[in-house]
């Protein structure tokens, strides 16, 4: 970070700023490392004193095949892409024409509408959690799919963001479509979605994201392991193997993190500049 | 849902002038934006006002009566060492998580964005902890933060400074957890600061080099750190509201423990909430918690007012 930018200064630079980003890169990726590591070894190597990345001996299918027949992982990692997938399909329906009749329409209201979502975006979920608690027992809704799916239909951030982009999509192309004889419905989904695709995919990857981990309300809701998201599945292994069986644990771990792991880095690059290019704004 | 809508078209393009058109629109928006009011309302608006109702009854789950009883719920909360300690805590807890995230996520932006090799490496690496699931990560460091086969206490002892079981000493224990949030939360920050440094206009450096900021310190000083300065407080407020609601790491590695320890805000409202079942004295508490998420909230609102009036 010199003042002079001389040539040597500039190479001095780039070592510097390469070396301090892969030590960075080291701390943040290591616990990655390390958990695939372990789910590779038996419990021998895990507990012996020296540490190998690779393991001497591999042990990588007694723990795999442990963490999936121990337990129903495959189920956890079902149920995920269940409620994932439904939370995401159901807040799409419900945010979209709203944020439209927010960023495009004229009424009586919005403004109010508009205030109460960002009202919205100041609670934090947790604080909803005893009253909906106490409203799904009374419905005999607890400890089923939609317990854990129903409150997060409603996505705020949602429409918020879908609201922002909407707004820099041009009057003249609503108004082409109107008079081509769409109905306002159909505006917004055979329009307004297409152009939003990257606003889309960067909400789609942040709910997918939020929603597959998350664990203070499927805690609350589920009971019957059946149900039980991954995250709330890595708990119920955790308790069942006392925490003492690190190796199928860590396989337990890593098959849980994999899906989501492996979903961003194929769409790293949309996904980074989808974030990007909406978060501030 | 359709009929309505699909009555507008035609209607629509005269609506500046046609009344029909004008209230077809205000129908076809109240039609469009009604679910979500609805849903918002039932699963958000109406859950926050009624956790704050609740907060001053004495109901307990599954009793057929409930009773008003004004701030005796926040007495007992203020008579309790157990809420102070709690509450010192989680205060302790982001005070450590969010400046650290905060700089380091700054830090790597800028480092990130100074050069242009592996910047797509660098990006996902920082950013590939805020995707994973932080519970199987918790456990994780768990094995990591073992005290004698943990690469932690390793690496500390192999640089020959002291060691210690970090997760179940009490001195210790919150700031093994806000290490795992810092590594977490780093990602998220370093992104927002990325989408804040594309926004400094290319102009302000030229203009700057003219003034005779030529230097990468001068151009930082003078440009980057004021042209950040919203971005800055809009990561701050994320970060700490997001440090407010640890619990997945205190409810799966400590347990609120050792000795009330890691014992957070979250972690007191499950325990009385669902736990003891105490609804009422749940909900004061997570009004408390409300209370300070709102509070950073109006700050940041605040700073950034004041910093427009003078920018």
């Amino acid at each position: 970070m010199r003042t002079k930018t001389l040539e040597p200064g500039r190479i001095g630079f780039a070592l510097f700023r390469h070396a301090l980003l892969g030590l960075g890169a080291l701390i943040m990726l290591a616990p990655f490392v390390l958990m695939i590591s372990v789910s590779l070894k038996p419990s021998g190597e895990i507990f012996s004193p020296e540490f190998t990345l690779l393991p001497k001996v591999w042990h990588a299918w007694e723990n795999y095949s442990a963490a999936f027949t121990k337990q129903p992982l495959a189920r956890f990692i079902l149920n995920g892409f269940i409620v994932t997938g439904s939370i995401f399909v159901c807040q799409l329906i419900v945010a979209l024409p709203c944020a439209y009749a927010l960023a495009k329409l004229r009424w009586r209201g919005k403004e109010t509408v508009f205030l109460m979502v960002l009202l919205g975006l100041l609670i934090p979920h947790q604080v909803t959690a005893i009253p909906l608690y106490i409203l799904f027992w009374k419905f005999g809704l607890l400890d089923s799919y939609a317990a854990i799916i129903l409150p997060s239909t409603i996505s705020v951030f949602g429409i918020f963001l879908m609201r922002q982009f909407f707004l820099t999509v041009p009057d003249d192309l609503i108004n082409a479509a109107r008079l081509d004889g769409l109905g306002e419905f159909a505006i917004v989904w055979r329009i307004m979605m297409p152009t939003a695709v990257p606003a889309v995919i960067a909400f789609g990857v942040l709910s997918l994201v939020w929603n597959w981990n998350e664990f203070f309300w499927p805690l609350i809701v589920i009971q019957s392991e059946h149900l039980a998201t991954p995250p709330l599945g890595v708990v119920f292994f955790n308790n069942a193997e006392a925490g003492t069986n690190y190796g199928p644990l860590m396989a337990a771990a890593t098959a849980i993190t994999a899906p989501l792991v492996i979903a961003f880095l194929a769409a790293q690059r949309w996904f980074i500049d989808g974030v990007t290019m909406t978060a501030v704004k | 849902m359709a009929d309505v809508a699909m009555a507008l078209p035609g209607i629509a393009a005269r609506r500046a002038k046609g009344r029909a058109g004008a209230r077809a629109e205000i129908l076809a928006a109240w039609v469009l934006a009604g679910p979500a009011i609805t849903l918002m309302w039932i699963m958000l608006l109406g859950p926050a006002v009624a956790v704050l109702a609740l907060s001053f009854t004495d109901w307990t789950f599954g009793m057929p009566t409930i009773g008003w009883i004004g701030l005796g719920n926040y007495q007992e909360m203020f008579a309790d060492e157990v809420f102070w300690k709690t509450l010192k805590n989680t205060l302790v807890y982001v005070a450590f998580v969010v400046p650290l995230s905060v700089f380091i996520g700054l830090g790597a932006a800028l480092l990130i964005e100074a050069g242009s090799s592996l910047r797509g490496f660098y990006r996902a690496a920082f950013f590939l902890p805020v995707t994973s699931t932080l519970l199987a990560m918790a456990l994780v460091f768990q094995f990591a933060f073992h005290p004698s086969l943990g690469a932690i206490n390793r690496v500390i002892a192999f640089v020959g400074l002291p060691t210690t079981d970090w997760l179940k000493n009490p001195d210790t224990a919150i700031f093994a957890l806000g290490v795992i949030g810092i590594w977490q939360a780093v990602g998220l920050s370093m992104v927002l600061f990325i989408a804040g440094l594309k926004a400094v206009p290319k102009e302000l450096y030229e203009a700057a080099a003219v003034d005779g900021a030529d230097g990468a310190v001068e151009r930082f000083r003078r440009v980057t750190w004021p042209m950040l300065g919203p971005a800055m407080l809009f990561v701050v407020t994320i970060t700490a509201t997001r440090a407010f609601q640890v619990f997945d790491t205190v409810s799966v590695l400590t347990d609120g423990g050792p000795n009330k320890a890691t014992n957070v805000l979250l972690f007191q409202m499950y325990q009385e909430g669902f736990s003891f079942l105490r609804s009422a004295y749940a909900a004061a508490l997570t009004v408390v918690f409300l209370g300070f998420v709102l509070l950073i909230t109006l700050v940041q609102v605040k700073l950034q007012e004041r910093r427009t009036h003078y920018g």
